[in-house]
């Protein structure tokens, strides 16, 4: 079974020289789709692997795979699979030697297949700050003057970021070598067998989720985050956004079974509601004012990220679900939303909010969608948003964080009004100064503006597996069991 | 190597990386920090060869090697390439103010390393407040820098204080995934060496204060 675990990986590696090597057009087009496919394919192979034999290992367990993996490749493979294959460029507009971009998203789902599947907080680390290296040039593709200053500030502030994780982790290897039992591996310290130091423990998970935060853009740690997610081309956005954000929390997710099981669940908790109720407030103040598509896309991915961190602080096996679910289902909604911002950006012209107006009547080819996607980010039934989020507050209330949730309710709500506005403008609004165009219809595009099917496919999943019973909620079951459990 | 040697070396190198990072922070110019850097990259080098030796273990003294090549030879070097001579207009905060904050640094760096004594009360132990103190000094010079290279440093000098933390706590992570922060730290340096480049084709010159094109 070990070939499971190892298959994707050497799928993206050899998808990755390929592009360098080979140097084919056709492959340069298609690579970023196929490595997605293929983590998706694999993700829910090893879902099924999983759900009958337990766990698995391969190389001499420096790669394990869990329910909680299993579903994290799905989201990987999943989102992939939507940024890429909506932004594929028209047939032949692809030059065969323009390999850096497609080589670069492949390694960038590779370091994100690798952080989920190491079994070993080193090489989890290790495999984000990759991340950051790989999309680095991505986010400064387009050598504008805001591109650049983007990626500078992007690289500078995550790998700092992350240099703090890694210096939790060393302390809490440093911890286990003085116990006598030296491991980095998640699987051996989640067991909670290793008799360590607890105020040691308590210095190193902080710093780990300082570190973690950081990439996953919560609050006060975010301020690299708008500027990135709204510089980057279309489908690094959307990849960007909806999934390397996840799986840096996934990182977090790991980080806090290590420390319930050896501390308790007091310090992570009172950390993540901080966090998440700050990165909720933060973002919709931003939303509301907001004048770019892009950055209040952005700013509703912080919003999200809060929103999952509060589940995990509740934790427990009806909120840790609704957070998984909620990865998934936000990811769909905002790759989508970010490939049709791209659209919107290559019609418009711009991604300045004011200068949009009467989408709906102009363009509906392109406002449909938008309209889907936002409507998902919202949250609103039924798209699997609501389900997760109603899930969520009733676990708040059932463990006794109702102050908690009563303060996150009300200040969705500022994100909630902010967005809802803002596309209901862009859409059915008329164009208040001279400049804006009016909403004429007329003069109604119809013309193609990208694949339809991909957005189709993510909306319609993200309608689904929020009614989907069956194996989608066995997995999610056992993956907030490994968590709780430590399996 | 006897325990008194041993002691006393470590002792040496950890003064070297605490004094390098001091005067990294005092005088804030191109042409006297990068050889402090090196001098650094050198202090850590040592740092891990002595713990190399003292464990008997040959892969530490490879990771020496590389230490000492890279960290003191060619990333300085090729800061000095990027640079040009230019170190941005005076920091944030001027020289005195920097030096008080340095002390406070170094306090607290030793009062948040307390929790630490419980990993032992060998002479490695009793270093690691350094480490900790230099992952301090990078964020200061990071957020008080205002040309790219001043950041650059900044970024090298926490990393630094991280490796410096890691082989005194533990000596050093597995090798694996020392080898994997290596590499990553090297291609951090090798982007931000890169978009240095960019932005001084687009600017002129690469002073960070012209980057304000993004803002809500």
């Amino acid at each position: 079974m070990a070939v499971l675990l190892i298959s994707p990986l050497a799928a993206c590696l050899v998808l990755a020289v390929s592009t360098i090597l080979l140097r084919r057009a056709w492959l340069n087009r298609v690579a970023g789709l196929l490595a997605g496919t293929g983590i998706l394919a694999s993700g829910l192979a090893i879902a099924a692997a999983v759900m009958s034999d337990g766990p698995l290992t391969a190389m001499g367990g420096l790669l394990r795979a869990d329910a909680l993996t299993a579903f994290m490749l799905i989201v990987v493979g999943a989102v992939g699979v939507t940024a890429t294959w909506g932004s594929l460029a028209p047939r032949g507009s692809t030059r065969a030697d323009a390999f850096a971009y497609p080589t670069l998203i492949v390694a960038f789902l590779f370091a994100m297949t690798l952080a989920v599947l190491a079994d070993n907080l080193g090489i989890l680390w290790v495999a984000l700050e990759a991340t950051t290296i790989t999309t680095a040039f991505l986010v400064g593709h387009y050598r504008t003057r805001g591109s650049l200053e983007a990626a500078w500030k992007y690289v500078v502030l995550g790998s700092v970021g992350v240099a703090i994780a890694l210096l939790g982790i060393v302390l809490l290897y440093a911890a286990t070598v003085q116990a006598g039992q030296p491991t980095l591996s998640w699987a051996s310290l989640a067991l909670g067998g290793i008799d360590l130091d607890p105020g040691l423990v308590k210095i190193a998970a902080g710093l780990t989720l300082l570190g973690f935060a950081t990439k996953a853009g919560l609050a006060p740690m975010h301020s690299w985050l708008p500027d990135a997610h709204s510089q980057a081309p279309a489908a690094v956005s959307g990849l960007m956004s909806g999934v390397l954000l996840a799986v840096a929390f996934y990182g977090i997710l790991r980080i806090q079974a290590i420390t319930d099981a050896m501390i308790g669940p007091e310090l992570m908790r009172g950390l993540l509601i901080a966090g998440g109720l700050l990165s909720i407030a933060e973002a919709g103040a931003l939303i509301l004012r907001q004048r770019d598509l892009k950055r209040m896309l952005a700013y509703s991915s912080i919003e999200h990220m809060g929103i999952i961190a509060l589940a995990a602080a509740i934790g427990g096996p009806l909120a840790i679900s609704a957070a998984l679910l909620h990865m998934l289902g936000h990811g769909l909604a905002k790759s989508s939303s970010f490939v049709v911002s791209g659209r919107i950006l290559n019609v418009e012209g711009t991604t300045q909010i004011s200068r949009i107006r009467g989408l709906l009547a102009r363009r509906p080819g392109v406002a449909i969608p938008f309209l889907a996607g936002t409507a998902a980010l919202l949250g609103m039934p039924p798209f699997v948003l609501f389900f997760t989020e109603v899930a969520i507050v009733i676990a708040g209330f059932q463990r006794g964080l109702g102050w908690v949730m009563a303060v996150a309710i009300a200040l969705l709500l500022l994100a909630f009004v902010g967005i809802a506005r803002h596309a209901s403008d862009m859409s059915f609004g008329t164009g208040h100064d001279d400049d804006a165009p009016t909403g004429a219809v007329e003069d109604r595009d119809r013309s193609w503006h990208g694949p339809a099917a991909p957005i189709a496919l993510a909306l319609i999943a993200a309608i689904v597996i929020g009614l989907l019973a069956g194996p989608l909620s066995t997995l999610l079951a056992e993956a907030a069991a490994t968590l709780a459990g430590g399996s | 190597m006897s325990d008194a040697v041993l002691a006393q070396a470590l002792g040496i190198c950890s003064a070297l990386l605490l004094l390098s990072a001091v005067l990294l922070v005092w005088r804030r110019a191109q042409v006297t920090a990068l050889p402090l850097l090196a001098l650094q990259g050198l202090a850590l080098a040592g740092l891990v060869a002595v713990i190399a030796i003292s464990e008997g273990s040959l892969e530490l003294l490879g990771v020496a090697l590389l230490v000492l090549l890279f960290k003191s030879i060619v990333i300085p070097l090729a800061l000095a390439r990027a640079g040009r001579g230019e170190y941005g207009g005076a920091p944030l905060i001027n020289t005195a103010t920097s030096l008080i904050a340095v002390a406070a640094l170094t306090a607290l760096a030793y009062a948040i390393s307390a929790p630490l004594a419980v990993l032992g009360t060998g002479p490695a132990i009793q270093a690691i407040p350094v480490g900790i103190a230099l992952v301090l000094y990078g964020f200061l010079l990071l957020v008080t820098g205002r040309h790219a290279i001043a950041q650059l440093i900044g970024f090298l000098v926490i990393d630094n204080g991280t490796a410096t933390v890691a082989f005194l706590s533990s000596g050093g992570v597995p090798i694996i995934v020392e080898l994997g922060v290596f590499l990553d730290v090297l291609l951090v340096i090798l982007i931000l060496y890169v978009l240095t480049g960019r932005i001084r084709d687009e600017y002129g010159y690469a002073d960070l204060d012209d980057l304000t094109e993004l803002h809500d």
